[in-house]
């Protein structure tokens, strides 16, 4: 393992988030077991008010979850020297086999608190509390997932060797280390322009049909959900692709982290934040869906819904409009006009 | 306006030292009009009045507020009720030090997030009502018990409710500011507001201002209404 | 949205009087926290200024250095020995490369003698680097003897002075023509110490290394990269080393803001009772607490950080630098130059920031809690 400040600020971020969740998980299974909403007694009260620190925590988790993630990548980035053949992030997660896998858990983890985020929100809008049960079951099921997040991350930092000078055998030191992929892999850009706008507008027509109906149509809400999905891995292989190329006027450098650098303006910023949001918002739109069953929700699963869509109808309408004006000022031409 | 059935209310509920605070009362409480609850203190008068106030909620029984069951309701929705439908003036007062008059009475409306603006308009109108515009920049701390009770009811009516609820509104007030009070209470019945007030006090119960009496003792009502 | 936005606002104004009102009591910890984002962002400022520099110095020299091996230690090369590497594909120009250690025991300081490749000063004349000239009270044209090895005294006239940009490379460096260089270490002719050789595309680095080491066993390619490498890990482990130790401030720090958060006064309890009593719901009282702990927070990390950055860019670290510079003995003044790097910010951020917030969390849900009823009850 390289000891260095980073590794351990993310190391620390995710051990916290493992023991907040697990310190919580009896309590969970108190709530599942005891809650009764029709109860006035001590300590019924005593669990609605235990809520609201569930709230709390898994908020603090999910804010946590998305710095981590940048930390992560920015960290990737920096400690691209000290591996050979490394020029940015990519290299350095490819280093050993776990360095996508760590990142793909904690992007994973975040989308899963978000959705449980948007769960939460809307039962706590409902009189009756309706969904307290399996929100809390939930929360138990996501416990476990960001452990096994937090382990793989473990594990990555742990089989992470510098290749550095050792004093006695002198410089050839890294023999015959492979070197490492320093770019990612890519579709080829026409494909993968068709790819990005049709989905990205497959999504932005979903949710705006999805908001039109009111927020009401099921069905809307769970082909959404997706698009989302899809739109966010098509947008992911769009930047790898195309997006990039065109970013860093090199028609040979993939990569979709570098666009987080200093050296292009954060630019990256501006595609990922929307993106991520968009996405969130999708998936949630979709996973809230099932409960409008529920007499008590509803109307306000119907209107968050559409507020749901609305942002992500915004955030992939960003994320598109974004790529297309980076492209547009780049002085590289991919394709003949 | 405000119905309750079998109302008990517990405390420390399952542990040795349990009591019951309220044992089975049933009280409907008329709007616009202005009652009292009368008692010896431990009567449970001041229980009955979170109750009703939406303060805390009953161990068993059901409230009823316009017609709807909010006995069961968590929290979340007892102080949005609250907020909307109940102004209270507790018996300290309660105001928070260190504070100006007017940033005291807007404080109910924050979670409303109502224009600023709006607000203070609506605090400087209050304060004026009751004849305190002067002091509303003065630190709450500097002002003498009649006029923090005065803040204080101004503070109540900052969301405009349509229920008053007053913990023995004149026990920390001499006769001549009880009176002061007395006639305060009288123009907000005037306003159509329904008063709900807890007292001892002969000056307050005996007064013309107050339309029912209601006798309290170990939890239990003792009175038809008079 | 709107109705949000007022609404944190009112929460923001809310717990800034509340502050202010309890000026004293914050004080204390935000001073502890200011003092933890100091010692933290110090640390890391530091080392990440040296690492910049090491980058720095390592950027002007070539990308590989041959030296030759003799029973595993670094000797000299001989004649001939350059024309044995012969032509490698890909390396621009082969250079051997003239310095040395010259221990003056006036200051009692190690200094490097140098023959540049280009512009090398008129025999008899050298070029000092600025540490020197504050040392031996130099100026140009100034003659200044030093003692060889072999006991001869030597005279130079200072040609020029090097400028301060950056102290680090140039502090300790003497310039100086090949034949005075020869002369005063009596070095035999045709010998260097060791040899440069510049390659122009970075992917080939490594092949010229294997070739050369296949050409002269006895040699030891280092390569620029390689070096830059070491030296970014070895200040990354000192670093790491640091804040491990500073870990337990860290945990102190988070113990002390518990125990604030948790020890509420009972004015403090009042007031959230009053508040929850007249309408305020718990999430909102928890939404306050946030926003007074995130002030708290910004505070003490803008506060912490700006001190940290004078302390280290105009102080030149004075607090940390025994610890962590420890590669050189001879720079009583030398400025670092300003660098600050988004991850260092980052990474300062999970170390203080976050340890706080998951302190404060649990308290600042049990003050939320209070029963509304609570203040009619007293």
């Amino acid at each position: 393992m390289i000891f260095q400040p980073a590794i351990i600020a993310l190391l620390l971020a995710s051990a916290l988030c493992v023991l907040a969740l697990a310190a919580s998980a009896p309590f969970a299974v108190e709530v599942i077991r005891r809650w009764d909403i029709k109860s006035g007694s001590e300590r019924q009260l005593q669990l609605e008010r235990r809520t609201y620190l569930f709230s709390t925590l898994l908020t603090f988790v999910l804010g946590l979850q998305l710095a981590a993630v940048l930390l992560f990548v920015f960290n990737a980035e920096k400690m691209s020297g000290m591996f050979v053949g490394a020029m940015c992030a990519v290299g350095t997660l490819n280093v050993n086999a776990l360095g996508f896998p760590a990142l793909n858990a904690k992007i994973a983890v975040f989308f899963l608190a978000a959705i449980w985020l948007a769960i939460n929100h809307v039962d706590c809008r409902a009189r009756d509390y309706p969904l307290v049960r399996m929100k809390y079951a939930l929360l138990l099921a996501l416990a476990p997932l960001l452990a096994a997040s937090a382990w793989i991350e473990l594990q990555y930092f742990l089989g992470l060797k510098a290749d550095v000078i050792t004093s006695c055998c002198g410089s050839l030191f890294s023999e015959g280390s492979p070197t490492l992929a320093a770019e990612a892999s890519s579709l080829a850009p026409v494909p993968a322009m068709w790819l990005f706008y049709g989905s990205l507008g497959a999504a932005i027509a979903l949710a705006a049909w999805h908001g039109h109906g009111g927020g009401r149509s099921r069905a809307a809400a769970y082909f959404l959900a997706g698009a989302s999905a899809l739109a966010f891995a098509a947008t992911i292989a769009g930047i790898l692709s195309f997006v990039s190329l065109y970013i860093y006027e090199h028609p040979h450098h993939h990569c979709p982290f570098c666009v987080l650098k200093p050296e292009y303006g954060y630019q990256g910023y501006w595609l990922y934040v929307p993106l991520f949001g968009a996405t969130a918002a999708g998936l949630a739109a979709g996973a809230v869906q099932p409960f409008a069953r529920i007499e008590s929700l509803r109307g306000i699963v119907a209107g968050f819904s559409r507020r749901l869509a609305a942002i992500a109808a915004n955030g992939f309408a960003l994320t598109a409009a974004i790529a297309t004006a980076m492209i547009w000022q780049s002085r590289l031409i991919l394709l003949e006009h | 306006m405000i119905e309750l059935h079998s109302i008990r209310k517990a405390f420390n509920q399952g542990h040795d030292n349990e009591y019951w605070a309220l044992d089975g009362i049933d009280l409907h409480i008329e709007a616009k009009k202005v009652t009292a609850l009368r008692g010896p203190s431990g009567s449970g008068k001041t229980t009955l009045l979170t109750i009703v106030g939406c303060l805390s909620r009953p161990t068993e029984g059901r409230v009823r507020l316009l017609g709807e069951d909010i006995s069961g309701l968590p929290e979340r929705f007892l102080t949005e009720i609250r907020r909307r439908r109940f102004g209270f003036i507790f018996q300290q007062f309660n105001l928070i030090r260190g504070l100006a008059a007017l940033d005291n009475i807007i404080l109910p409306a924050y979670p409303t997030g109502r224009p600023r603006r709006e607000l203070l308009d609506r605090a400087e109108e209050l304060l004026a009502g009751l004849k305190l515009g002067h002091r509303r920049h003065a630190k709450v701390e500097w002002l003498s018990g009649g006029e923090q009770q005065r803040v204080a009811i101004c503070r109540a009516l900052i969301n405009d409710p349509e229920v008053l609820i007053a913990d023995e509104p004149t026990a920390n007030l001499d006769t001549h500011l009880a009176g002061e009070f007395m006639g305060i209470l009288e123009g907000l019945a005037a306003q159509g507001r329904t008063i709900l007030l807890t007292s001892h006090d002969p000056l307050v119960v005996e007064s013309a201002v107050v339309q029912r009496v209601v006798d309290m003792r170990d939890g239990k009502l003792l009175s038809s209404p008079r | 949205m709107k109705l949000w936005l007022a609404k944190q606002r009112y929460l923001i104004d809310f717990t800034l009087a509340s502050l202010a009102r309890r000026k004293a009591r914050n004080l204390g910890l935000l001073f502890v926290y200011i003092v933890l984002v100091f010692m933290l962002a110090s640390v890391t400022l530091y080392t990440h200024a040296l690492r910049q520099e090491a980058a720095r110095v390592l950027a002007a020299s070539p990308e590989v250095i041959l030296q030759r091996m003799v029973a595993g230690r670094h000797d000299l090369i001989p004649p001939g020995y350059q024309e044995r590497i012969g032509r490698i594909r890909g390396v621009q120009k082969v250079e051997g490369r003239l310095w040395g250690y010259y221990y003056d025991a006036v200051t009692k300081a190690n200094y490097t003698f140098m023959v540049p490749a280009e512009n090398a000063p008129a025999a008899g004349e050298i070029i000092v680097g600025p540490a020197l000239e504050r040392a031996r009270g130099l100026a140009k044209n100034n003659g200044i003897s030093f003692r060889s090895y072999s006991g001869k005294l030597h005279t130079f006239i200072v040609a020029e002075v090097l400028p301060q940009a950056s102290e680090l490379v140039s502090a300790d460096l003497v310039l100086m023509s090949e034949a005075s260089f020869r002369a005063f270490f009596d070095y035999p002719a045709g010998h260097y110490t060791d040899i440069a050789l510049s390659v122009a595309n970075p992917l080939e680095v490594r092949n010229v290394a294997v070739k050369l080491a296949a050409a002269l066993p006895d040699a030891r390619p280092i390569l620029r990269d390689e070096v830059l490498r070491t030296y970014a890990s070895i200040f990354d482990w000192r670093e790491g080393i640091v804040l491990a130790l500073l870990s337990a401030a860290i945990l102190a720090f988070g113990i002390l803001a518990w125990e604030k958060a948790s020890g509420l006064s009972a004015e403090e309890k009042r007031e959230i009772g009053i508040l929850k009593a007249i309408g305020w719901e718990t999430g909102d009282v928890i939404k306050m607490k946030f926003w007074e702990g995130l002030l708290i927070s910004l505070t003490a990390f803008l506060i912490g950080f700006v001190a940290a950055y004078v302390h280290v860019f105009h102080f030149s670290a004075s607090l940390f630098e025994p610890v962590l510079k420890g590669w050189a003995v001879l720079y009583p003044r030398f400025q670092l130059t300003p660098h600050i790097d988004g991850v260092q910010v980052a990474t300062l951020f999970f170390f203080t920031v976050v340890p706080y917030a998951a302190a404060v969390l649990v308290p600042i849900w049990k003050a939320a809690i209070t029963d509304p009823d609570s203040v009619m009850r007293s």
